[in-house]
């Protein structure tokens, strides 16, 4: 049996401990925010944070994650609801057009800003590697300096 | 939440037949008011008791007693915006604050008739970027009708004429006596009054408060938190988790399986055949092959895994893209079907100063949305329920009666938001395979595809090879116009097909230059391959965008012409031509006159660039809407391309919402120029080649510049589709501009490292 903390609840998982994190997360736990893209750890849909850092949960075994403290795009908002300044600005920008990737780009978002809390635009091009099938990267990229400035101003 | 509503209740008597959309209103147990297309106008026994109470109003506005307004959509959304635009319209006429305005997903409706099925609710699809075309006047009609009844109810209570009575956001007022009652407290009555005969007037454009504006999308929050719910997102109670193994080899066959190993997989349930249709016949799913289904996503995908499978090849082993492309440029030597014979070609090719001729090759590209294909099935033995991400959903009803035998009457099918649509969910094989698993165990069962299955398995944009004829007379007039096409066309395998009527989907005989070169032919040569073909995001438009507005550019270069006065010279003034094709009756083609001219001005067109800069424009006409791109490229010694600055520039009439039309303005330039850079699928040895995303590369933020600007030009008052208009022009005005920087002319799409190998030779 392999426990872990997912958006601070103690959770469990008895199955193969080969299973990407993503389908426990989305088959067992049921929390269905993080999405299934690619399955080889290109696009990005299924980003998640483990203790704090954006990684790829499609590609990373749920052995591997034993012990620690994984956070979804359902548990990014603060507890008493406020939303993460990254969620603030993308609705601000009114970023998402079909919405599959954007729980994906906003967990890296709010991984990368935590590194580059001023981002400039090519900061931006040789991080944020998530795909967007729709096209929506011009407003991510502004949603990105917005979430920054918001963030910066502890909003 | 609708509660149940009896039939006296949404006063079927008071039908008025005479209007296309016939509206009926009703209350709500809760006491809401109610107002919408009438659910069970068409059927003469009510629903068959497939569909609860709270289904038994179609298309409907819900004003409920705190104010707060609920409207159904009969539309799915797929990104494109239709949950926010067509809402907009009705809360606009019905006169309400935006914010309290919220969207609720209709079912698919549809009733037996005597001669077949009808809408309930509407017809529903989403694809030709209709949806709000198609509703545009309608839902304008249905919320000033609301508020007619409403305004009716304020002045009954008030004992005043209603003429005396007006609106605010979300009040009926009255100056004497004067009065200002919230909506909320007038449902119950307004509920009670008869229906009018005809629409109340509708308002004045320079009125709107909130069409015409630029509006978020509705569902944002649901999207940023994690909680909107894609088809991949479906729980069912008892539900297993399926995959397919489907033959690698196009249109190829299970010979035999061992599914030994995989059976012995934790959570592996059962293994057992799926077999598509015959060849040659209407696809209704796209291979044959081997299912799993198991406790979970991630045993089902390891018990394929663990499967083997003998494959008979079958009859396209063969295949292979470098042929496909050679028998086009055989074909091309020949004489094929001559579809348009406008004027006297050949004659005016015979006395031309000067005859350019190219070819130009668009390869086979799959759709790819982001959330890979996936259906929720549940077959018994006398209904059928269906939960699908799909862009039709009167084709996945009609998938799942194939499979299962039942009534369409008997088949449920809900809508889920769509990741992604581009085409490839206006057919419904997921569907299909869905009910066949869900039919052979019966149970409950989630169909997941992997990113590789959709891939390998898809509707594919078709690939063709097209050879352009100009001839020009001696001051550089383009007299005469030849379009010669050899393609797989992506109407092979419709039912009702015939060969002579290929050609209709790759090539719109009235695009530009239609009736303003009047001497012009159109040739259609059929080729095939295994590969299957179907609608890709403004089908045949990128192909031919691409190709004109190359050519257009290798015109201008060869006669020493200006690569934009060319096209002014042809496009000319506005005036309206007969367009037969889908977006038609008319194009202007002075509209787009206006928009190259707009984005050729933004751009610094005129401007000297240093070496190895340039500059490139295109503009298109895609079903009823207009667009124009203008690049600026820089291209290094060694070929490496970048892209430093975009101008993109819309005239959609009339922009219902902006903000909505700017995001598919920037999405489809984005897509135009991710598909122009690196996507093709090839085929070998009858297997397409590609697997995910490492092999097919969709564009990621770093290739698009920071300079990065969308217009819109408003035109008249009234609005065209956005969906498709934007992709068109953009690959084009990229490689236009590769040339005004290199020299280098892109004549074969995707661009990959042709750049690389120029500049290495």
């Amino acid at each position: 049996m392999i426990s872990f903390k997912v958006n601070s609840a103690s959770v469990s998982y008895e199955g193969d401990s080969d299973t990407p994190l993503l389908w426990v997360l989305r088959d067992h736990l049921q929390l269905t925010g993080s999405k299934y893209g690619c399955g080889i750890g290109q696009c990005g849909a299924c980003t998640v944070h483990v203790n704090g850092s954006a990684q790829r949960s499609c590609i990373t075994p749920v052995s591997t994650v034993a012990g620690q403290s994984i956070t979804t795009i359902e548990g990014l908002a603060s507890a008493d609801g406020e939303l993460h300044p990254v969620q603030k600005a993308w609705l601000e920008i009114d970023v998402p057009q079909c919405g599959y990737c954007q729980a994906g780009q906003i967990m890296a978002t709010a991984d990368f800003l935590k590194k580059y809390p001023r981002p400039s635009d090519q900061d931006i091009d040789e991080n944020i590697t998530n795909i967007c099938r729709c096209g929506t990267y011009v407003r991510i990229r502004k949603a990105i300096h917005r979430a920054a400035e918001l963030a910066g101003s502890g909003a | 939440m609708i509660m149940a509503i009896n039939k006296a209740e949404i006063g079927m008597e008071r039908i008025d037949k005479s209007r296309r959309r016939f509206l009926v209103s009703g209350t709500t147990i809760a006491g809401s008011f109610l107002i919408g297309l009438p659910a069970l106008s068409l059927s003469k026994d009510g629903d068959g008791g497939l569909l609860d109470g709270a289904r038994q109003i179609g298309f409907f506005i819900e004003i409920n007693t705190d104010g707060s307004v609920i409207i159904g959509s009969n539309q799915p959304e797929i990104g494109q915006g239709v949950h926010t635009a067509l809402p907009m319209l009705v809360a606009e006429e019905l006169d309400v604050e935006w914010s309290k305005v919220s969207v609720r997903q209709m079912p698919l409706g549809i009733v037996k008739t005597e001669d077949g099925y009808a809408w309930k609710y509407g017809g529903q699809g989403v694809g030709g970027s209709t949806g709000l075309t198609d509703n545009w006047e309608f839902m304008r009609e249905v919320g000033a009708t609301a508020r007619q009844q409403l305004i009716r109810a304020a002045a009954a209570r008030l004992n005043v004429p209603a003429s005396s009575c007006r609106t605010e956001p979300g009040y009926v007022l009255c100056d004497a006596p004067a009065g200002k009652i919230p909506y909320g407290d007038l449902v119950a009555e307004a509920a009670r009054l008869d229906m009018p005969d005809k629409s109340p007037p509708l308002k004045e454009m320079k009125d709107y408060r909130i069409v015409g504006k630029a509006q978020n999308a509705i569902d944002v929050i649901d999207i940023v938190t994690g909680q909107a719910r894609f088809g991949i997102d479906t729980i069912e109670a008892d539900m297993r988790y399926a995959v397919i193994a489907r033959s690698p080899y196009l249109n190829g066959s299970v010979r035999s399986f061992d599914d030994s190993k995989a059976r012995k997989v934790a959570g592996v349930l059962d293994v057992f055949r799926i077999d598509g249709p015959a060849l040659g016949e209407p696809y209704l799913i796209l291979a044959n092959g081997v299912a799993v289904v198991a406790t979970s996503t991630w045993a089902a995908i390891k018990g394929r895994k663990a499967l083997t499978v003998e494959w008979d090849a079958g009859p396209n082993a063969t295949d292979n893209s470098d042929d496909f492309w050679k028998q086009n440029e055989e074909m091309l030597k020949s004489e094929g079907q001559i579809v348009i014979d406008d004027g006297e070609y050949e004659q005016a090719m015979s006395v031309a100063d000067k005859v350019v001729s190219r070819q130009y090759q668009v390869p086979f590209v799959s759709h790819q949305p982001l959330e890979p294909q996936n259906c929720y099935a549940h077959v018994r033995e006398d209904s059928c329920h269906v939960i699908a991400p799909t862009q039709m959903p009167s084709g996945a009803s009609r998938a799942a009666a194939a499979v299962t035998g039942l009534p369409r009457e008997n088949i449920r099918v809900d809508m889920t938001r769509v990741g992604g649509g581009f085409g490839r969910r206006l057919t419904n094989d997921y569907v299909a395979e869905a009910c066949m698993i869900s039919q052979a165990t019966g149970w409950p069962i989630k169909l997941q595809w992997t990113r590789e299955d959709d891939v390998k398995n898809d509707f594919y944009r078709p690939a063709g090879l097209h050879e352009m004829r100009a001839g020009l007379d001696s001051t550089g007039k383009v007299i005469a116009w030849a379009q010669r096409l050899a393609s797989a066309s992506k109407y092979y395998r419709r039912p009702n097909m015939t060969d002579e009527r290929l050609y209709q989907a790759e090539l719109y005989t009235d695009d530009f230059p239609r009736r303003i070169v009047h001497n012009m032919r159109l040739e259609y040569f059929h080729n095939t391959i295994g590969l299957p073909r179907g609608s890709w995001r403004a089908p045949a438009h990128t192909a031919n965008a691409f190709v004109i507005q190359s050519f257009l550019d290798e015109i201008a270069h060869e006669t020493g012409q200006d690569p934009l006065q060319l096209r002014l010279d042809l496009l000319g003034e506005e005036r309206e031509l007969e367009y037969g094709n889908h977006g038609g009756p008319t194009f202007n083609p002075g509209r787009l006159s206006r928009l190259i001219k707009f984005v050729a001005d933004r751009i610094d067109y005129g401007t000297e660039r240093p070496d190895g800069c340039g500059v490139g424009i295109a503009t298109h006409f895609t079903f009823g809407g207009y667009a124009a791109h203008a690049f600026e490229v820089e291209v290094s010694p060694q070929g490496e391309l970048s892209i430093e600055r975009i101008v993109a520039a819309i005239d959609c009439g009339f922009a219902v919402n902006p903000q909505a039309v700017e995001a598919q303005l920037q999405g489809g330039t984005i897509d135009g120029i991710s598909t122009a850079l690196g996507l093709e699928i090839t085929v070998k040895d009858g297997q397409v080649q590609q697997s995910n995303f490492h092999d097919y590369p969709l564009l990621r933020i770093a290739a698009l510049p920071s300079a990065f600007e969308t217009h819109i030009l408003p035109y008249d008052e009234t609005p065209t589709g956005v969906g498709e208009m934007g992709i068109p022009s953009s690959a084009p005005a990229l490689t236009n501009a590769i040339y005004a920087a290199t020299g280098i002319r892109i004549r074969r799409l995707p661009i990959g490292d042709q750049l690389r190998q120029a500049m290495a030779s």
